[in-house]
């Protein structure tokens, strides 16, 4: 079929430059708009797009379904992680401005470059769940099948 | 202007279009209308997170759900008369209640004075990061961002809790 | 005349909120499919998005982010509530749909009254009905 050879040479064309643009947006959050959640759908859709067109085998052998399965949470652990770090550092819960010591003088703190730390590690938690979450749905979808299939 | 009132024509197709198929792909198209508006309102961060979200994964995610149930709304039973006065009811005294607020664009409104104006003048100083959305969404708000992953988290859960099928062989 | 049209151009964004809004709750009250009920639900929440940005653009503005030589932004406090709004919104059509899905498996129809006169009909003393229906599917597609 001319129809599909079509699709399947456009997507493997495309799918490379989604996910490269999800990274952009993701790193690019701070300058322009972006940040977690527009990354982690992008990243998703650029899987699902995959998945549409090959198959759903192909999707689930690129990226199976335990790495699906770990990721949901795993964004939520890297965040609230990020808020423990700060209680370690006696701060308060996800009070940036602790996380990281400036010089060797213990008790005082590098107030800025913890903040870009900490909204760097936040922006990645949220990535994770986000892909990991739209993806499993679809999956989920795609995977249950009409009764009188 | 002309983009909200082409939003509100694609509702009128909306309600009257029986065929799911169709309402899908004409939600799609809402969305992207959306995300224009939002530009124009000065919201790009709104506006990415409205086209990927409301026109990629919600187009995906109820086309998905039509594969599995039906693609063809029944004609509706009870008559339409009563939704109709009500919501037209609704909206007449909802639009009574906009008469008093603040022209479109102003500055000096409330809603723009305080909190907002106090994060737009300390942001650069206390972290250096230009785009203020990430900054108020991350770090100013940063424990209503925990709780909207953990709501992400719980909905992915619950859709694998609902439609695993557990083979048995 | 000329006060009419000036109140038509400072409110036209809240009046078509108020219609998109008016049009939403219409589809969920008035249709009895369910996937368009949560197609309209969708419709009402991006309403909901429009009030809450409309106030916070400031005409002269620019997006809120920080660059040379630029005096006013728009406030950024609106586009984060409404970036978890529109993210939560997702998480429950994704939820809303996966019981939709269900619901057509234990019943055969997604049609709110057809699903109203047969749970009527049945008689409610006895608490457990419909399990068998449920598990026919899963045990011969498994």
């Amino acid at each position: 079929m001319i129809l599909d050879v079509i699709l399947r040479v456009a997507a493997k064309l495309f799918i490379p430059f989604i996910l490269m643009f999800g990274l952009y947006v993701q790193l690019h959050g701070d300058f322009g708009p972006g940040g977690g959640f527009q990354a982690g759908v992008i990243i998703a859709a650029a899987v699902i797009l995959y998945a549409i067109i090959f198959g759903k085998d192909a999707a689930t052998r690129a990226v199976p379904e335990w790495a699906v399965r770990v990721m949901i949470p795993m964004g939520v652990l890297i965040y609230a992680g990020v808020g423990v770090w700060s209680m370690l550092m006696q701060g308060e819960y996800l009070n940036y401005n602790v996380l990281l010591h400036a010089g060797e003088k213990i008790g005082t703190y590098d107030a800025v470059h913890g903040q870009h730390w900490g909204v760097f590690l936040v922006e990645i938690g949220v990535l994770v769940t986000v892909t990991g979450t739209m993806l499993g749905i679809f999956y989920m979808f795609a995977g249950r099948g009409r009764p009188d299939d | 202007m002309v983009l909200l009132t082409l939003l509100a024509a694609i509702t009128v197709g909306i309600i009257r279009t029986r065929n799911l198929f169709a309402v899908v792909v004409l939600s799609g198209a809402y969305s992207f209308l959306m995300a224009s508006v939002m530009i124009v309102l000065d919201a790009v961060d709104v506006a990415m997170t409205e086209a990927s979200v409301g026109a990629g994964i919600s187009t995906v995610l109820v086309l998905g759900a039509l594969y599995l149930t039906k693609i063809h709304e029944a004609p509706p039973r009870y008559s339409a008369v009563l939704p109709m006065v009500v919501t037209a009811g609704f909206g007449a005294v909802l639009i009574y209640g906009t008469w008093d607020l603040p022209p479109f664009g102003t500055a000096v409104q409330p809603v723009n004075e305080h909190v907002g104006a106090l994060y737009l003048e300390r942001n650069m100083a206390e972290m250096d990061i230009p785009n203020a959305v990430t900054s108020v969404l991350a770090s100013y708000r940063g424990f209503d961002t925990l709780g909207e992953v953990t709501v992400i988290f719980t909905a992915g859960i619950g859709v694998m809790l609902l439609l695993k099928r557990w083979r048995t062989s | 005349m000329i006060d009419w049209f000036e109140a038509l151009a400072t409110h036209y964004n809240y009046w078509i909120t108020i219609a998109l809004m008016m049009a939403g709750l219409y589809i969920v009250v008035a249709r009895s499919n369910m996937i368009k009920t949560l197609v309209g639900l969708g419709i009402f929440q991006t309403s909901v998005y429009l009030l809450y940005l409309s106030p916070g653009k400031i005409l002269g503005g620019t997006p809120p982010i920080m660059a040379e030589g630029i005096e006013t932004y728009s406030n950024p406090l609106p586009h984060v509530l409404i970036l978890t709004a529109i993210v939560v919104g997702v998480a429950t059509l994704a939820l809303g749909l996966a019981i939709v899905v269900r619901i057509h498996e234990a019943y055969g129809t997604i049609e709110e009254d057809e699903i109203t006169t047969v749970v009527d009909r049945e008689d409610f003393s006895d608490p457990e009905p419909e399990p068998e229906p449920e598990s026919d599917p899963e045990d011969s597609a498994a």
